[in-house]
């Protein structure tokens, strides 16, 4: 493993993406940055624009509009970036797939590299997910 | 010649600073991290980050101007030519030039500029009104800065040169002991709050607000540079105002206590303040820290 790859997974930049979401799963990622849980010790940041992230996380359903934004999002963020899709909802659309706004879910949309289903997924299940998610990266 | 490129590039220059500025912004990070409570990155994490932006895809959007990738660069050699200036100084008086104190005053503006001019070249409208704010907040902090630099070469004898007011401090005593050079280094103080875009003062980075201002288009690699010209302005700025101020006795074990003592003051006004808005800051730089800066000349005029 040469010292990029080392740096790329000791230092990720997280841009929140929320498609159309309860709200629910972002309250919960936001706790991963409080002091009982911080991510800070791994190097885990909050980007404010996609253009500094590494890592792009999804919550929600993807409706028409937001959608159309997810991919433009994704397009957006410098390479290599990973997805994770975070909840019941970005996983799989649960009680929304016959819904007549959804259309598709997040991985029609964007390569996902992480799913990590709850409703909502506790904290600890996220950091359990980012460190699978850095064990694939480094060739474990 | 072969010393030159050495004192610019490793010793006191580039290499040196940046690792010295790099382990400051961890100091920062870690003690504002303390203060809330939490467990902060380990003291390797600034480097990481920025050996992180060189594996990232570079993205020069869409009828960006070439400025666009060329900025980061001046701003950082700037900031390095900087760091040579002071270290060569402060090592010792007889290596500097006549005005060398005018031409580090220039180029301490020229990262600002850089910003400014590479958030414009980036067509964004996000940038845009970061870059502005920079401008105003730039057209703010110069006024008193200068000023208080006015005052410090009256109280050197009129000297434009670090020797020379490293030497009348030697032998009078350090600025900061005497009433005007204490209402010097306050304004100072906050004057290089301002220039290194730390929290007061920082509206063109806002990120909850104007989703990182300036940098909003910057990825890879042109990001980190930026990252770490402001790492070196965390170095260059608190050495500057050590030189102007505190100038007393230079040698390394005296110099890294006082570095410490200013770093400390940066992040507690840092860690205790909200963002200002920039008619906010502006007022604040025009109103009380110029008047300061202004009665702190006219008594170092008078001599006190």
């Amino acid at each position: 493993m040469n010292l990029r790859t080392k740096a790329l997974t000791k230092s990720l930049a997280v841009f929140h993406a929320a498609t159309s979401p309860c709200n629910n799963c972002d309250i919960e990622v936001l706790d991963l940055f409080t002091p009982r849980h911080d991510v800070e010790r791994f190097g885990i940041t909050l980007a404010g624009s996609v253009r500094h992230a590494d890592v792009l996380v999804v919550t929600g359903v993807p409706n028409y509009k937001t959608a159309e934004r997810l991919k433009k999002l994704y397009e957006q963020a410098p390479k290599p970036c990973f997805v994770i899709a975070i909840g019941g909802c970005a996983c799989g659309r649960i009680v929304f797939q016959d819904s007549y706004n959804s259309p598709c879910p997040v991985d029609e949309i964007v390569p996902v590299d992480l799913y990590i289903p709850g409703c909502p997924p506790k904290p600890e299940a996220m950091i359990a997910g980012i460190i699978k998610l850095l064990n694939k990266l480094k060739g474990k | 010649m072969l010393k030159t490129i050495f004192n610019y590039l490793i010793f006191p220059g580039f290499l040196f600073s940046a690792c010295i500025g790099l382990l400051a912004c961890w100091v920062d990070r870690k003690v504002t991290a303390r203060l809330q409570w939490r467990v902060g990155p380990p003291w390797y994490q600034n480097f990481l980050d920025i050996i992180k932006f060189s594996a990232k895809e570079i993205i020069v959007p869409e009828g960006a101007r070439s400025t666009f990738l060329l900025s980061p660069y001046i701003g950082l050699l700037s900031v390095a030519l900087v760091a040579a200036i002071l270290g060569m100084n402060i090592r010792s008086a007889a290596e500097g030039f006549i005005g060398d104190l005018i031409v580090v005053l220039y180029l301490l503006i020229i990262p600002a500029a850089s910003l400014i001019i590479g958030a414009f070249s980036s067509r964004n409208p996000l940038a845009s009104v970061g870059a502005s704010r920079e401008m105003k907040l730039v057209l703010g902090y110069e006024l008193p800065f200068i000023l208080v630099v006015i005052a410090m070469i009256i109280k050197s004898k009129g000297a434009i040169q670090f020797g020379p007011i490293i030497e009348s401090q030697m032998n009078f005593g350090s600025n900061i002991a005497s009433v005007s050079g204490a209402l010097s280094f306050i304004v100072a103080i906050f004057c290089m709050q301002a220039k290194l875009g730390f929290v007061p003062f920082d509206a063109s980075e806002a990120e909850q607000e104007i989703m990182g201002g300036a940098l909003i288009e910057y990825s890879g690699m042109p990001l980190g540079i930026f990252k770490l010209t402001k790492a070196l302005m965390l170095y260059v700025m608190p050495v500057f105002l050590i030189v102007l101020f505190l100038g007393k006795d230079l040698t390394p074990l005296f110099l890294a206590v006082k570095y410490i003592g200013i770093l400390v003051i940066i992040i507690l006004i840092k860690n205790t303040n909200p963002r200002m808005r920039i008619d906010q800051s502006l007022r604040f730089f025009w109103g009380p820290m110029t008047l300061l800066a202004l009665i702190a000349l006219v008594l170092a005029s008078l001599g006190l």
